[in-house]
């Protein structure tokens, strides 16, 4: 097997991905951490991209890139009261690192295993075109769901107006 | 003329495959030399797009502009880069290094990014994605964070207020931007810069679409945190903003990427309502050029016409004006698609 220029894109972009992640983990400054997780959410949309899912990596750069990360990054920043350097410190037991770590080791060998033992079966034929595709399960087989959910997030923008302005509000 | 430019491409790579490069990486090396091309232009063409605008805001205030340099002052802008490619590079003491380095640095990446998708003549993108209007809309949002990176990096409070300034009304008016759009997509039924193109054949989308383009147009001159939008940088009550604290080249890569994507949002509102490459005699990549400037001196007439308006009533018109006006218009350009086909049209 030889290397293609795919594979190298995949390669590169899930060292950025993993390095950027790690970086969120270990960086000291919580601010830092959250930019970081910016570039994960980045790197997970490219991921996207090599795998022909391009409307679906673009979503990734709008809805997590551009807007989630901008709220948190205003979160991190309106919270913060300590100094920058030392806000985002590690664990404060021995235990809780521990812990950490065996948790995620056990859970990265649950999902090799998990993708190692999938049969997978790439799929033969001619790809249909994402957006249509996507639109006709939203806007057709599964309207009803795509429309509650609508309502519920209307419902907490309502409700996150209303605990802005008090019980009061003008 | 029309096939001068495709046939330059040509021409480089029948070049590299002659020289034994396979094609798979010949086509590579033209992509990278189409958007260099495309970058080059657009970035050394700021160098006239400051004169002009220079040259705009004195004709309308009654004055002469730069006029030392050089015919009508042409220079002056030349001028102006070489004394901030050497003034000294300060970067404040008590600034977070790392983002204050990186934010300028990401920004004009963002802002170049979006050419990709453009399509500056017939069959002229560099890259003809599917979902290439979607590509801008995500990447253009990208900005915001790097804005953000600049605010928080300085270490002063007016480079924060700015910051969160602009990316709060980045935010609100990405909304009527992307639904000002939907309208000229549906009527299209893609996403592709080249299908919307070629459905202008007969019509513009400025005539079918009149009420989305000048949402559009608001919104996106408040996306670009242009005057009277331009809240963020108020020179009377933030000094400049997110970028109060940069000096020399990291200053001048901030004003690059800001007329970088004045080009690509005029360009983008010249593809999709004004029949983007389409036009007669002159050949296509002129066409998309003589449009794209057109829109830009509109946008500057604005800036210099309008006073600034205050922040409060510039996140009403986002939210209370433009998104329900930008919603109805959808509405109504759906039932006019269902009403046309029902006709039978």
């Amino acid at each position: 097997m030889t290397l293609t220029l795919h594979d190298a894109t995949f390669a590169l972009l899930a060292l950025l991905t993993l390095g950027a992640a790690l970086g969120v983990v270990l960086a000291r400054n919580i601010v830092h951490s959250a930019f970081l997780l910016v570039l994960t959410f980045l790197g997970v949309a490219g991921l996207f991209l090599t795998l022909d899912a391009g409307f679906l990596g673009l979503v990734q750069v709008l809805v997590y890139g551009g807007a989630i990360s901008v709220l948190v990054v205003f979160a991190v920043m309106l919270l913060m009261s300590e100094q920058a350097g030392q806000t985002n410190p590690p664990g404060a037991s021995r235990f809780t690192r521990w812990a950490g770590g065996v948790g995620a080791v056990a859970l990265a060998l649950a999902l090799g295993a998990a993708v190692c033992t999938t049969a997978w079966e790439p799929g033969s034929g001619p790809r249909p075109e994402a957006v249509a595709e996507l639109a006709r399960l939203m806007l057709g087989d599964y309207v009803v769901p795509f429309e509650a959910a609508a309502v519920l997030l209307l419902l907490a923008v309502v409700g996150a107006i209303i605990l802005a302005k008090g019980e009061d509000g003008r | 003329m029309e096939e001068l430019i495709l046939d330059i491409g040509r021409w480089l790579v029948s070049g590299l495959q002659g020289l034994g490069l396979s094609a798979a990486w010949a086509d590579l090396v033209l992509l990278l030399v189409q958007w260099g091309c495309i970058v080059g232009i657009v970035t050394a063409n700021v160098i006239v797009l400051i004169w002009l605008e220079r040259k705009v805001s004195g004709f309308i205030q009654q004055r002469l502009g730069p006029n030392r340099l050089g015919p009508y002052g042409v220079f002056q802008t030349v001028a102006d880069a070489m004394k901030l490619m050497t003034k000294e590079d300060i970067i404040p003491s008590g600034a977070d290094r790392t983002l204050f380095v990186l934010a300028p640095m990401l920004f004009i990446i963002v802002a170049v990014m979006l050419y990709v998708v453009l399509p500056m003549g017939r069959d002229m993108a560099i890259v003809d994605l599917n979902v290439g209007l979607f590509y801008f809309i995500s990447v253009g949002s990208l900005s915001t964070i790097c804005l953000l990176m600049a605010g928080w990096g300085s270490h002063n409070k007016w480079s924060l207020l700015g910051a969160m300034r602009s990316v709060a009304q980045m935010v609100s008016y990405e909304i009527p931007l992307a639904f000002s759009l939907l309208g000229v997509v549906m009527i299209v039924g893609s996403l592709n810069l080249g299908d919307i193109v070629a459905a202008q054949q007969r019509v513009w989308f400025v005539l079918l679409q009149p009420v989305a383009f000048v949402v559009f147009f608001v919104a996106a001159t408040a996306e670009l945190n242009r005057g009277p939008f331009d809240m963020p940088e108020a020179e009377q009550e933030l000094t400049a903003g997110a970028f109060t604290e940069y000096t020399g080249m990291r200053w001048a890569l901030f004003f690059l990427a800001e007329y970088t994507n004045l080009v690509a949002v005029s360009a983008l509102a010249s593809t999709l309502f004004l029949g983007g490459w389409q036009g007669p005699l002159l050949p296509s990549w002129l066409w998309i050029i003589v449009k794209t400037y057109l829109v830009m001196l509109v946008f500057m007439w604005l800036r210099w016409t309008f006073p600034r308006i205050r922040m409060d009533h510039l996140m009403s018109l986002s939210w209370k004006v433009l998104i329900p006006v930008s919603l109805a218009n959808i509405v109504v350009t759906g039932a006019g698609l269902e009403l046309f086909r029902a006709m039978g049209w």
